[in-house]
């Protein structure tokens, strides 16, 4: 077990490093990590502190985040299909953002725009949940997030369309894709608190949630509140994906794959895929990130482009695997 | 060009609408773009608005009787496909893309509409102020031009040409860039131009716009001389681009200045 928390340590700050080290500016490694740590003048400290600093930075946060609160509501839905992206939690944060953005609220005020995320986000979670109900079937579950997805795409293509400028009609593909291009330490700040209360909600469901494989009874009698496990959950998950998509947009997927790949390998305990799974989200995020720069790096290739390429074949096994299961 | 000069002329493009406006006989020009009457667009907003508008629609076009329509090169090709079926006599212009196009463009806008000598005195006039502005230069000072998105404009392009014959150098010319394409932010810090020429920000926020408030850009925009641009003065390949060019000559001595 504490192989794997090491060796998942072991390579996200492995591929931090590298995060800081690649882009299209050739500054050499010593050079790039001494502007960075001791700063000074010219162009590479500003390159290195503000530019590729807070894209790794984010990159960790919002792995961390979407990892977590995918073990998180496949613990508690006992369903290997719950994922924020593509139950639509993603998509009703990205609406929640547009809305702030277009109606000038998240000029007038910095955390307007996070917060705004965040209702979108509540909104998605809880008809989700209301919808597929605490037990909810995969069947339920899934068409529950397609009409939550739809809904909330359509709404925000209706903003963005709408809107006088010209520019925003081409950004329906960010909002729906994601990207982590050119975001700056505003955004790390805008993120980072919404974040930190999210992390706090849904890292101590661990108990709750090993509890809760033994059945909902069984859970009850070893005094775990469902309701109010319920409400943290909601609120938890709305709070990370909230504040990762406000920032970085809806990046599909990392909350499917990342618990199914570790989940054998912290021997299917949900407490334990918890943490694993922000582990493993922030090593899933850094490494496609890092792809992006590499492949492709003119093309500004979407964050979510990657996530999707990756996880939706899984997706695909997963509801084949789940088919063959149904009576 | 035997044929008789065209009466009712509709223009669905928003280039073709000012170089026809500028062109045309009275009572000629019939119909232009709804995008000719966007202060942000158009340079000729109070002479557009003494027209029918149209938007760039075939029926509304179609409706209009013309016996000529201008359209622009990438106007949709649908719209300019069915009219064309119609029978009705569609010509195109393609941007332009340098200083010799705008002539050109004029000289072709005038035969069109049967009024050669208009089109030829007003490309000489465009010629004769342009060789005016193109001052000798001892040295370029280095600028950039960076749009929202990250966007950026090479020597290939009118707005490229519209800096080069203000006297400075592009920087997308360094990262060898020659038509327009995203420049990476660090790309140009790293080339730290001397001069910053972004767009102005329209109405409505967007997060297309954000990175020029990027705090690098910030920076950049502090330490050297900057400018916002009209857009009007820089879409289109109209005589309105001298504009643009005496717009830079200011930005242009501050850039020298600033090492003396």
């Amino acid at each position: 077990m504490i192989r794997v928390f090491a060796a998942l340590a072991i390579l996200c700050a492995a591929l931090f490093i590298a995060a800081l080290l690649v882009g299209p500016a050739q500054i050499g490694a010593i050079e790039g990590l001494r502007a960075l740590i001791l700063g000074g003048e010219g162009p590479a400290p500003l390159v290195m502190q503000e530019i590729r600093l807070p894209r790794a930075l984010l990159a960790v946060m919002i792995g961390l985040s979407l990892g977590l609160s995918g073990a998180a509501m496949q613990g508690y839905l006992r369903n290997p299909l719950a994922e924020p992206g593509l139950i639509g939690v993603s998509g009703s944060a990205a609406l929640g953002a547009v809305v702030a953005i277009h109606t000038g609220f998240s000029a007038a005020w910095a955390y307007g725009l996070p917060l705004s995320a965040l209702a979108g986000a509540l909104a998605g979670v809880a008809l989700v949940i209301a919808l597929a109900g605490p037990r909810g079937s995969s069947l339920t579950l899934i068409l529950a997030g397609i009409a939550i997805s739809a809904m909330a795409a359509a709404l925000t293509s209706l903003v963005l369309n709408l809107s006088s400028n010209p520019f925003a009609a081409n950004e329906i593909v960010f909002w729906m894709m994601g990207s982590l291009a050119d975001r700056s330490m505003m955004h790390v700040g805008l993120a980072l608190p919404l974040m930190v209360v999210g992390w706090a909600m849904l890292l101590p469901l661990g108990r709750g949630l090993d509890a809760l494989t033994l059945g909902e009874d069984a859970a009850a009698s070893m005094g775990v509140r469902l309701t109010r496990m319920r409400l943290v959950l909601v609120v938890g998950t709305a709070c990370v994906v909230g504040a990762a998509t406000a920032v970085a947009g809806a990046i599909g997927f990392v909350g499917l794959v990342v618990p199914h790949i570790l989940r054998p390998l912290v021997g299917a305990r949900p407490s334990r895929l918890l943490w694993a799974s922000a582990l493993g989200g922030a090593v899933m995020v850094l490494a496609a990130d890092l792809a992006v720069r590499l492949i492709l790096p003119e093309r500004d290739l979407k964050l979510g482009v990657l996530t999707a390429l990756v996880g939706a074949p899984l997706f695909l096994h997963l509801i084949y695997k789940t088919r063959r299961e149904l009576p | 060009m035997a044929d008789p000069a065209p009466r009712r002329v509709v223009s669905m493009n928003l280039c073709t609408d000012q170089l026809a406006m500028l062109l045309a006989a009275k009572g000629q020009l019939v119909s232009v773009s709804d995008l000719a009457v966007d202060p942000r667009a158009s340079a000729m907003v109070e002479q557009a608005r003494g027209y029918t508008i149209n938007h760039a629609r075939a029926e509304e076009v179609h409706a209009l009787r013309p016996d000529l329509v201008l359209a622009g090169q990438y106007s949709s090709r649908a719209s300019v496909g069915m009219l064309r079926r119609l029978g009705i006599r569609v010509e195109t212009f393609a941007p332009a893309r340098s200083m010799d196009d705008i002539g050109a463009a004029l000289e072709r806008m005038g035969a069109l509409l049967g009024r050669e000598e208009a089109g030829k005195r007003a490309a000489a006039r465009f010629e004769e102020r342009l060789s005016a502005l193109r001052a000798e230069v001892e040295r370029r000072p280095e600028a950039a031009l960076y749009y929202a998105n990250g966007y950026t404009l090479g020597d290939k392009t009118l707005a490229g040409q519209i800096l080069l014959t203000a006297g400075f150098s592009n920087t997308a010319a360094k990262a060898g860039i020659t038509g327009g394409r995203v420049m990476p932010l660090e790309q140009l810090v790293m080339y730290a131009p001397e001069a910053l020429i972004s767009g102005t920000s329209y109405s409505g926020e967007t997060r297309s716009e954000a990175i020029l408030d990027h705090p690098a850009v910030e920076l950049l925009r502090r330490s050297r001389p900057s400018a916002e641009v009209r857009d009007r003065d820089w879409i289109c390949g109209t005589p309105q681009v001298l504009r643009a060019v005496e717009g830079l000559g200011d930005l242009r001595r501050k850039a020298l200045e600033g090492e003396g």
